[in-house]
């Protein structure tokens, strides 16, 4: 039994419409970014800086030049990785303009270990080529985005928070621009009293920037056969900051437990553990969404990982401050689409999947997109070209082609696949990559959907802890500390069947770390308010859609 | 006099939450006076006696009739900066709190709310506030006199000390925007049982209780209590029990002086809103609900067998 | 008719009590006070209903609380004044309400609305404070605001039930939440908010300044610790049990 054997009831033809609201009603910008993170907030900076050394161009498109959509309460609410930064995207963006010292980072990486975890004992290990971070910087995705925001307001353009962007408006083959979710629905979809419908959003050119799982570029992709050779595969990262009593002064990465070699668990991942400053560190668990094990969760082996004696060392006397969970597009190089462009559309960052899986690093390749997708908007725009036009656009493809973003994911293309085959081939493989710069082992090798993982049950959750609301957390006080403030009657926003087998009801249930599913006997329940839009349940045979704007979590300093 | 307590009343009566602020003061161990103000009120100043108050003051008028706070105000000031009365201490309640903020502003007082305690530490007042959902209790206190302090309804009990006050009738005299104001009717409607927030009693119930069908068993219990019916988000989602009832960080916060939860887990959302509780008893067939951890008695049993012989038994008891 | 709404940016997600002040950590990031946004609504309405007037934001707060204002912008109130001075940080009911009670009189209104409480203090007091300070009649807990030839009828929800009040212009009311269902903001709503004016004001602009706070913070406590829990298991008498422990504590 494999999760893909029971598929959500969910078309992606049903997200792409032509405009509905009447010609004077619709709402038009000059470019239209979908999603405030790294990558579309980079987009918008740039295009600022682009536009205000040619006021021409800025006239032309209206009154709105440049808008950014985000379905958070705010820039970063929806936001959370490790963060190790490598500011060399950073460095190019703000050049001549803002130095790395004025930016929201935590201090650059001075130390760094890895280490390889039994379950009473910690051994060092010599760090990976591709996972030294010499030069790189400590960050909270959510702190710099809303830093980024400031920015990119500051530069001209407008940010609409608590917006989702739910269809894909696209007639005569190309894109129009987004229709923006309605609010004010109830559990049934009926409208109620504050109902509030949504618009149509049109533009010269639409860029979707939607991290990880993105709704509409999981549409466009479709619409527009924009898909790879390879399918996307992802990882579940779910991570807590922490109030500490003593400063850490390094950056630590773990392999080995309480993940298992074998591989026929499929259990690829690690933790992370990483110091924000003098009195804060951030800890987390990634492993690959290709596991096959019904009782695995994310959020309980992180719980577990605490307990090992060198982290339990390192947390004593703190206190957890907040907690998030997100996916993380895993495939690298050999999953990407085929093309990052339709005819007046630009996809960067996670959502086009630009993230290097053995360096645990995508910030930098998704503001360098961001940035490059901001160029080609512009430079099509300044020629006075019109962007819809088949192939228009093509130019972003080929300047991301040249850029260090792809250089770097084709040195490392075939490593995450590698770790299908178990920690210690996988690790040996992985080691020769990177000797030979992606040479070997030759040819491509396949990747499965992490859907078409047949499930096995083990015992696994009896070594998961008890949560004693010190040191280790059940998952509703998580969900408690993400801020979530989803509203209990609004609409669904989980497609999945609800006729499972009890195997897939449990394995939803342990797999999310929010607690949303619960296994009946006889299928599945779900509670979609305690949602926190990882994206989780796309990997695993559902569709996660978006809920109202402003829904989910509100993270700050993950 | 060292502090007054705002006595306020309804229909008859002096409500017991003033009348436990006065037993507070009384218990401090300082000369205490209450104030009542309404139209034909004397009455009520010899049950003010019983509870505390050496001296009782009475604004007896007929502009005083409705419950509006400004023309309390009105009368308070003046007593107070007649009689430079360094403490003045209310229950919370919508009128109390609209007359305690305006005095505070009329008086250029400080005020201090919401809080659930006050004692002497080292010759000064200190009251207690609890904050962040009740985490933290701040020791809160004051820069100068008058004092002012807005008690959370039911802090405090009242105890008759059986003594008696002296009475004495105050003058009358209003500000002009103090009968701005007027109250044109009062629909007060004696409902079946009271609302969940004002309860003193909240008999609640959760996923445990199977169905909806079995609210009922929750509902019985409530009656039997005088109490009120509460619900998790679980069951409100569910359908099974309207929004309204629901207790916890997206619902209610509440805080009766005792709290029966039913076939409830203790999902941290609906502990925020119900932790407050003065007693809180725990009905749950699974040992390990986190409920346990808070509850003041905690019963590891089927709530279709437990409620309804609880029931009964409340029931042979109050009969 | 002119509508003068007074709102409040409150800490956005987990709060904190900052050790140091001893008062709310209001460092983070903050957001619209969610019971300040029935106030909007209601004024909002009460405008429409007139067909004619303004509806301004009062508040009071760090000089970043303009971002939470323009939330109550964007659902369409007119224009937003922030108070905003150092020398009222930590500002309490006399301090604050002296402060913002000038703000209100230099602008003149017909009515003030405020919401019912501040999520981040629990307190629901303030609108007294301004009402006297500015000499005007005050209503709490409204549950219904209907404005007619310069007369407001309210309908207040006591603990008691409903009084209907009536009241002249200008005067304050506080609604409560069960007064309406604030409107979401609408795409064009929150585009047309970045343009609406915004002005931040000193106390000394308002001649206002040397506030002082009557009431200070002396420590931070853990609560008190319940007692020892009990646990029984149902051996059928669990009922009893329970019975005799309601008793002993005198709620039965």
């Amino acid at each position: 039994m494999k999760p893909a054997d029971y598929a959500p009831p969910f078309d992606a033809r049903d997200y792409v419409a032509a405009p509905t609201d009447p010609d004077d009603e619709r709402i038009e910008v000059g470019v239209l970014i979908v999603g405030a993170g790294p990558a579309g907030l980079a987009c918008a900076i740039r295009l600022g800086q682009l536009l205000e050394a040619a006021p021409e161009v800025r006239e032309r498109l209206g009154e709105v030049p440049v808008a950014v959509l985000e379905k958070g309460k705010q820039p970063g609410s929806h936001l959370l990785s490790g963060a190790v930064v490598n500011p060399r995207a950073l460095r190019r963006l703000f050049k001549g303009r803002k130095r790395i010292d004025e930016m929201p980072f935590h201090g650059p990486v001075e130390h760094e270990s890895v280490y390889y975890l039994t379950p009473r004992r910690a051994l060092r290990i010599p760090t990976p080529p591709t996972m030294k971070n010499d030069g790189n910087y400590v960050a909270s995705l959510s702190q710099l985005a809303r830093w980024l925001a400031e920015q990119a307001e500051a530069g001209g353009a407008m940010i609409l928070p608590e917006t989702s962007a739910v269809k894909l408006l696209a007639a005569d083959g190309r894109v129009r621009g987004v229709r923006t979710g309605d609010k004010g629905r109830g559990r049934e979809a009926e409208p109620l009293g504050n109902f509030e419908p949504g618009a149509d959003l049109v533009a010269r050119v639409t860029v979707l920037a939607e991290g990880t799982q993105g709704h509409l570029t999981g549409v466009a992709l479709n619409r527009f056969g924009l898909a790879g050779e390879n399918p996307q595969v992802w990882a579940l990262g779910v991570k807590e900051v922490w109030k500490v009593a003593r400063p850490l002064d390094r950056v630590i990465h773990t392999m080995g437990w309480p993940l298992r070699g074998a591989s026929k668990y499929r259990e690829f991942g690690g933790s992370f553990i990483y110091p924000m400053g003098e009195d804060m560190v951030t800890l987390g668990m990634v492993v690959g969404l290709d596991y096959r094990d019904v009782e695995l969760s994310v959020h309980d082996l992180l719980q577990e990982l605490k307990t090992h004696p060198l982290v339990r060392k390192l947390l004593d006397g703190g206190e957890r401050v907040a907690w998030g969970a997100k996916t993380i597009p895993e495939g690298g190089f050999l999953s990407l689409p085929k093309q990052l462009h339709a005819p007046g559309l630009l996809i960067c960052g996670d959502g086009a999947g630009l993230v290097n899986v053995p360096a645990l690093k995508g910030i930098h390749y998704a503001i360098e997109s961001g940035s490059l997708a901001a160029e080609a908007a512009f430079g099509a725009l300044q020629r006075g070209q019109t962007p819809s036009t088949p192939g228009t656009l093509a130019v972003y493809d080929e300047a991301l082609r040249q850029s260090f973003v792809w250089k770097d994911l084709q040195e490392v293309r075939n490593m995450r696949q590698a770790f299908g085959r178990g920690f210690w081939l996988g690790g040996a493989l992985a080691g020769a990559m990177t000797a030979t710069k992606g040479h070997f082992p030759p040819g491509s090798t396949r990747t499965e959907r992490d859907s078409e993982q047949e499930l096995i049950r083990t015992d696994r959750a009896q070594s998961y802890p008890a949560a004693d609301g010190k040191l280790t957390f059940d998952k509703l006080s998580s969900v408690f500390a993400a801020g979530n403030k989803t509203r209990d009657d609004q609409p669904n926003h989980i497609v999945i069947r609800r006729d499972v087998p009890p195997e897939l009801a449990r394995m939803w249930e342990r797999m999310c770390p929010a607690q949303v599913y619960e296994a009946t006997g006889n299928g599945v329940d779900i509670t979609p308010s305690n949602c926190v839009q990882c994206g989780a349940i796309t990997a695993k045979g559902g569709r996660l859609t978006p809920p109202e704007g402003g829904s989910g979590p509100e993270y700050t300093v993950t | 006099m060292s502090t007054l307590v705002f006595l306020e009343h309804h229909g008859d009566e002096l409500l017991k939450s003033s009348l436990g602020v006065l037993s507070k003061a009384a218990s401090l161990g300082d000369d205490v006076a209450g104030v009542v103000i309404g139209l034909n009120v004397r009455g009520l100043a010899d049950e003010a006696g019983k509870y505390g108050a050496a001296k009782v003051y009475v604004a007896d008028d007929a502009q005083l009739e409705a419950p509006l706070p400004q023309p309390r105000v009105d009368v308070l000031a003046q007593l107070v900066r007649d009689q430079s009365i360094p403490t003045v201490l209310f229950a919370n309640s919508v009128l109390s709190a609209d007359v305690a903020a305006g005095l505070a502003a009329r008086l250029d007082a400080g005020l201090n709310w919401d809080l659930v305690d006050i004692v002497q530490e080292d010759g000064k007042l200190v009251g207690k506030r609890p904050a962040l959902q009740d985490t933290v209790y701040v020791d809160v206190g004051w820069t100068s006199e008058p004092r002012l302090a807005l008690f959370r309804s039911g802090s405090f009990d009242p105890s008759e000390t059986g003594g008696s006050a002296e009475v004495e009738d105050l003058q009358v005299s209003l500000e002009a925007f103090s009968t701005g104001a007027r109250m044109v009717d009062q629909a007060h409607e004696e409902s079946s049982g009271p609302s969940i927030e004002d309860a003193e009693v909240i008999v609640a119930g959760g996923r445990g209780l199977g169905g909806p069908e079995n609210f009922t068993l929750v509902e019985e219990l409530a009656k039997a209590l005088g109490g009120a019916v509460g619900a998790t988000r679980a069951v409100v989602d569910a359908g099974w029990y309207p929004y309204s009832t629901q207790v916890g960080q997206t619902g209610k916060t509440v805080a009766p002086k005792l709290y029966i939860a039913c076939g409830i887990s203790g999902a941290i959302q609906h502990k925020v809103g119900m932790q407050s509780s003065g007693v809180i008893v725990a009905i749950n067939k699974d040992p390990n609900a986190p409920i346990f951890e808070f509850a003041d008695l905690g019963v590891v049993g089927d709530v279709h067998n437990v409620v309804p012989k609880l029931t009964e038994l409340v029931k042979a008891r109050k009969s | 008719m002119k509508i003068a709404v007074c709102v409040k940016q409150v800490p956005e997600g987990s709060r904190r009590i900052d050790p140091e002040t001893k008062r709310l950590d209001r460092s983070g990031e903050g957001t619209l006070n969610p019971f300040d946004a029935n106030a909007v609504e209601e004024a909002l309405r009460l405008k429409d209903a007139g067909g004619e007037g303004e509806v301004v934001l009062v508040s009071m707060g760090p000089p970043k609380a303009q971002d939470a204002l323009r939330k109550a912008l964007a659902m369409g109130a007119d224009r937003a004044v922030l108070v905003s001075d150092d020398g009222a940080a930590g500002a309490d009911l006399v301090a604050t309400s002296s402060a913002l009670a000038k703000a209100l009189e230099r602008e003149g209104a017909d009515l003030i609305l405020f919401g019912q409480q501040a999520n981040d203090s629990d307190g629901a007091v303030l609108w007294a404070a301004v009402a006297d300070r500015l000499r005007l009649p005050v209503v709490s807990q409204a549950a219904e605001v209907t404005h007619a030839d310069g007369k407001l009828t309210v309908k207040r929800q006591t603990e008691f039930g409903y009084d209907v009040i009536e009241a002249p212009t200008p005067a304050v009311i506080a609604v409560s939440d069960a007064i309406n269902e604030p409107r979401y903001p609408s795409l064009k709503g929150i585009m047309g908010a970045k343009s609406k004016p915004q002005e931040t004001v000193s106390l000394a602009d308002l001649g206002a300044d040397g506030l002082e706070s009557r009431t200070e913070i002396y420590a931070l406590n853990d609560p008190p610790a319940r007692g020892d829990s009990m646990k029984v298991e149902d051996d059928g008498n669990a009922a009893q049990a329970v019975v005799d422990f309601l008793a002993e504590k005198r709620l039965v």
